[in-house]
């Protein structure tokens, strides 16, 4: 099996930023020698690492599990949220898919609802706000009748599956011109409106769910599916559709009371 | 039904007495322990719980599972973890599946059969009690997630479906494709966000646990570092709750997420918590291979994997560099097949770990450095169809693309082990309590139900039993003694806690060298990975243990932390936790260094019998439960002798 053995040059346009209320600015490092097996955070760790041998100040950047599934690692990769590869994240994006001699420019997700935290991560408690006002099925621990008392079609239990599959990392909004959640808002919705389990809840659920992201700051949708663009989990924007009509039947009925 | 050799071995000497605390487990028949101890326990009425304030540590499936559960009940939960979201905890990346007695497959499955199997395959270290109680509770576990809108898979009639794991011989594993942790944790997450909508639970992200509080020797609080503000304080509760996942990242490369660390056990066992069989490590059989000394972390392939695919390495060596295609099948060997006809491919994951490893050392491993063996889906897509596949592994042959530029429809992958499980962990009595009145400790990080090697699937089980199930009807036996409210922030003992934390803080910005932590944590990973990986021996962990101490002096004066302490500074964070490790690596090899037998995880090249692990109960059927006496190398073992009421030693077979 042969293994390629190459390394890039790589010149790093990297968004510096100390704080929230801090002014932000592209700081330029020569990244040289980078392997091309090399993951795009492999590389801005063997970046740090150089940072921090010198004497510098490190890049500061989101990540976890780095195998694309916590939905920690953020970064916009010249313009791209989770950079140029379709359905993937940023940590799962390797380096063989650059040159060596490119100009890589790397951002934070900008949003309002997501302040920078400092350089490349941002806050994104919103989302989890976003879900705490009904993201969820109201019930007990223990209270559960059992599993298969319930069958579900398999079509319903597979479609609710791939929207839940949203790992939440806000790429969506990032990429958005109007800053929306609507993705995200949409498959958290879709997924449990679809299930026997999420129905009792179901109009309660996309109404407070939408009022929530409002109150967020976060835009509206204006039908660009740049989001569905960048979704590393390649969430259909037809849920924003779904989301809409389950949106306005719920607001008619809390009008009709 | 088992291929046992019924050798009988049952310890009956007397004068093996154990000096941990009693394990707390009712006596009498071991089918009705749980339900006699559930009708024993203490009670709090709902009147005075919202009086208790619980602090939970973790948000992963244990931690979310429990403040959820224990604010539902009216208790005031204060959650803890260090991501940006409790979503984010490591429960995530979980991809097999999540075992549960339901025999919905009517392949004879049983409450007693996985009881059985989870004590067989943890290569009878485990307690029998503890583990039969997770038995009883797994199939509550399926219902609940079921009932939260966790979307498994399903058969066309609408009811759930299962696949087999390693280990077993029935079907009794949930799953959501491959991405089972994610829809679980998903589930604790959504019914955590219902309790913090409701006020129950107070949430704290970006938030870490430096130290623990004790009060007359009761836990009564933790002391945290918000992690954006760097701002250090203190939060007082009625009793601790740690949740805070495993220690697989002491070897640097493991499958855990960047994060994972064993900072909270390891302040807990700091301030006299008892540090239970670390020895105990999962090394996973089926992760992607390392590609370069720039490696960040492994990944795994999950073991779901091996229901279709087979594995196999060439038969002669000079073949090993030639593509797999062009390998008659004659000339390949399956040596799972070869070696353990019964169970074939699905043999548990230590077993095949060491038996991917024995190929590799034999000269016969593939891919670059001739560290990998090949996991082949061609027959099964013959068979099958590749759409088949695709459905149920769809995702990790994606990821697996992602990673290696391969695709594995067409070729088969490469794998090899990696560290993925700890299966050690703060000891703990039946109440999940450990020595320190009011600590309890949950999922990965107690020492639990695994023994000595952790059946795939179980991990999901154990998380969310002790979660949802556990320490709901346990937690008020210590509650009921406490009155609550008594201790305060304010207290002398808090702000003295608090100061050794600063202080600690301050000497790791101060120190001002020229290495960054990562670089040691690189180091100390490389040297714990060789000398007390996949196989060990008296001479290098006695290596080891020299050279640790000397590494950690190394550190603590020619590390480099850039930035403040008043900012959001990663490498801040890393470095705390890596200085942990560097203190934590020695008790690991200690534990592995005194225990002179192979049983499951814990291989000692000296005990074996042509490459077959050769346990010793009458000398080591132990718990080893490690005291911290202030001396780093000399450790304090405490031993509990595991007494078998129904299981009777036999030697773990599954040729």
């Amino acid at each position: 099996m042969a293994v390629q053995k190459t390394s890039l040059d790589l010149t790093l346009k990297i968004w510096r930023q100390a704080g929230p209320d801090a002014a932000g600015r592209f700081e330029t490092h020569e990244a040289k020698g980078i392997p091309d097996s090399a993951s795009f955070l492999e590389m801005l760790d063997i970046v740090n690492e150089r940072i921090i041998t010198e004497g510098g100040d490190p890049v500061a950047f989101d990540h976890d599990c780095r195998e694309g599934i916590c939905g920690m690692c953020s970064l916009v990769i010249n313009g791209m949220p989770h950079g140029p590869n379709r359905g993937v994240t940023t940590c799962q994006l390797h380096m063989r898919s650059f040159r060596s001699g490119d100009t890589i420019w790397i951002e934070p997700f900008r949003a309002n609802a997501f302040p920078v935290i400092r350089d490349l991560a941002v806050d994104r408690r919103a989302f989890d706000r976003i879900v705490q006002a009904g993201g969820y099925v109201s019930v007990r621990t223990g209270s559960a009748p059992e599993a298969n008392g319930l069958p579900v079609p398999k079509q319903d239990a597979d479609a609710a599956f791939t929207a839940a599959a949203c790992i939440g990392c806000g790429a969506c909004v990032a990429a958005c011109k109007n800053a929306s959640a609507m993705l995200f808002v949409s498959a958290k919705v879709t997924h449990l409106n679809l299930l026997p389990q999420g129905k009792p809840e179901a109009q309660k659920r996309a109404l407070s769910m939408v009022r929530a992201m409002d109150a967020e700051g976060f835009g509206n949708c204006t039908n660009q599916y740049e989001c569905e663009a960048v979704c590393p989990k390649s969430i259909s924007a037809d849920y924003i559709r779904k989301l809409n009509r389950d949106y306005r039947n719920s607001s008619l009925a809390d009008i009709a009371g | 039904m088992f291929s046992d050799s019924e050798a009988e071995a049952r310890i009956t000497d007397s004068r093996r007495r154990s000096d941990t605390p009693p394990d707390g487990a009712p006596s009498g028949p071991l089918a009705s322990k749980w339900t006699r101890h559930k009708d024993t326990s203490k009670l709090i009425s709902p009147a005075n719980r919202r009086k208790y304030t619980i602090i939970v540590v973790g948000s992963g499936l244990a931690g979310a599972a429990a403040a959820a559960t224990l604010s539902e009940q009216g208790y005031n939960v204060k959650c803890f973890c260090y991501q940006d979201s409790p979503r984010r905890a490591h429960s995530i990346a979980a991809q097999g599946g999540i075992n549960a007695a339901k025999n919905y497959h009517n392949d004879g499955d049983s409450v007693h059969r996985l009881f059985y199997e989870t004590i067989k395959g943890g290569d009878f270290r485990a307690r029998e009690a503890n583990v039969h109680r997770l038995a009883e509770v797994s199939a509550l576990i399926i219902d609940q997630c079921v009932a939260q809108g966790v979307p498994f898979a399903r058969e066309y009639g609408g009811l759930l479906a299962n696949r087999s794991f390693g280990g077993t011989q029935v079907s009794r594993t949930f799953y959501a494709a491959g991405q089972t942790g994610q829809q679980l944790l998903l589930g604790a997450y959504q019914a955590l966000s219902k309790e913090i909508s409701n006020g129950g639970v107070k949430m704290y992200s970006r938030t870490e646990m430096l130290d623990l509080v004790t009060v007359d020797g009761h836990a009564k609080g933790v002391v945290v570092r918000d992690m954006v503000t760097g701002k250090i304080s203190s939060h007082a509760g009625d009793a601790v709750l740690l949740c805070t996942g495993g220690y697989g990242n002491v070897f640097y490369l493991s499958t855990n997420a960047k994060g994972c660390n064993v900072t909270a056990t390891w302040r807990a066992h700091k301030r006299g918590a008892y540090f239970a069989n670390p020895c105990y490590t999962q090394i996973h059989p089926t992760c992607i291979p390392v590609s370069g000394a720039y490696q960040s972390k492994l990944t795994l392939m999950s073991e779901s994997l091996r229901n279709d695919g087979r594995c196999w390495v060439p038969k002669r060596k000079e073949d090993c560099g030639k593509p797999p295609a062009s390998i008659a099948e004659e000339d390949r060997d399956y040596y799972l097949e070869r070696k353990y006809p019964s169970f074939g491919n699905l043999a548990p994951r230590d077993i095949a770990s060491r038996a991917a490893k024995e190929q590799c050392d034999d000269g016969r491993g593939v891919g670059p450095g001739g560290l990998g063996v090949y996991l082949d889906f061609a027959d099964s897509i013959k068979r099958l169809g590749r759409k088949a596949i695709e459905e149920r592994y769809g995702n990790l042959f994606q990821m697996y693309e992602q990673i290696t530029g391969e695709n594995a429809y067409e070729q088969p992958m490469r794998i090899f082990p990696a560290v993925h499980y700890t299966m050690g962990g703060l000891w703990v009595d039946y109440n999940l309590m450990s020595n320190i009145p009011g600590l309890h400790v949950l999922g990965e990080a107690n020492f639990s139900d695994h023994g000595a090697n952790r059946l795939g699937a179980s991990a999901l089980m154990q998380g969310l039993a002790d979660g949802y199930f556990v320490i709901p009807a346990t937690l008020p036996n210590y509650l009921a003694t406490q009155k609550p409210g008594a201790v305060s922030e304010r207290d002398a003992d808090f702000k003295r806690v608090e100061a050794e934390v600063n202080e600690r803080t301050s000497k790791l910005l101060s120190i001002n060298g020229k290495r960054s932590a990562d670089s040691f944590h690189r180091e100390l990973g490389l040297l714990i990975w060789d000398k007390c990986g996949m196989a060990r021996t008296k001479e290098g962990l006695t290596e080891a243990l020299r050279k640790i101490p000397a590494l950690r002096e190394e550190f603590w004066s020619n590390l480099r932390v850039p930035g403040s302490g008043d900012q959001f500074n990663p490498q801040l964070e890393l470095a705390g936790r890596v200085a942990d490790f560097l203190e934590f690596g020695e008790l690991l090899c200690n534990d592995a260094l005194q225990r002179e037998e192979s049983c499951g995880g814990h291989f000692r090249s000296e005990y074996q019998d042509e490459g077959e692990a050769r346990r010793d109960d009458d000398q080591f059927s132990y718990v080893a439960a490690w005291e911290y006496t202030g001396d780093l190398s000399r450790p304090k073992l405490h031993k509990e002798w595991l007494e078998y009421q129904e299981v009777h030693f036999s030697t773990r077979s599954y040729r």
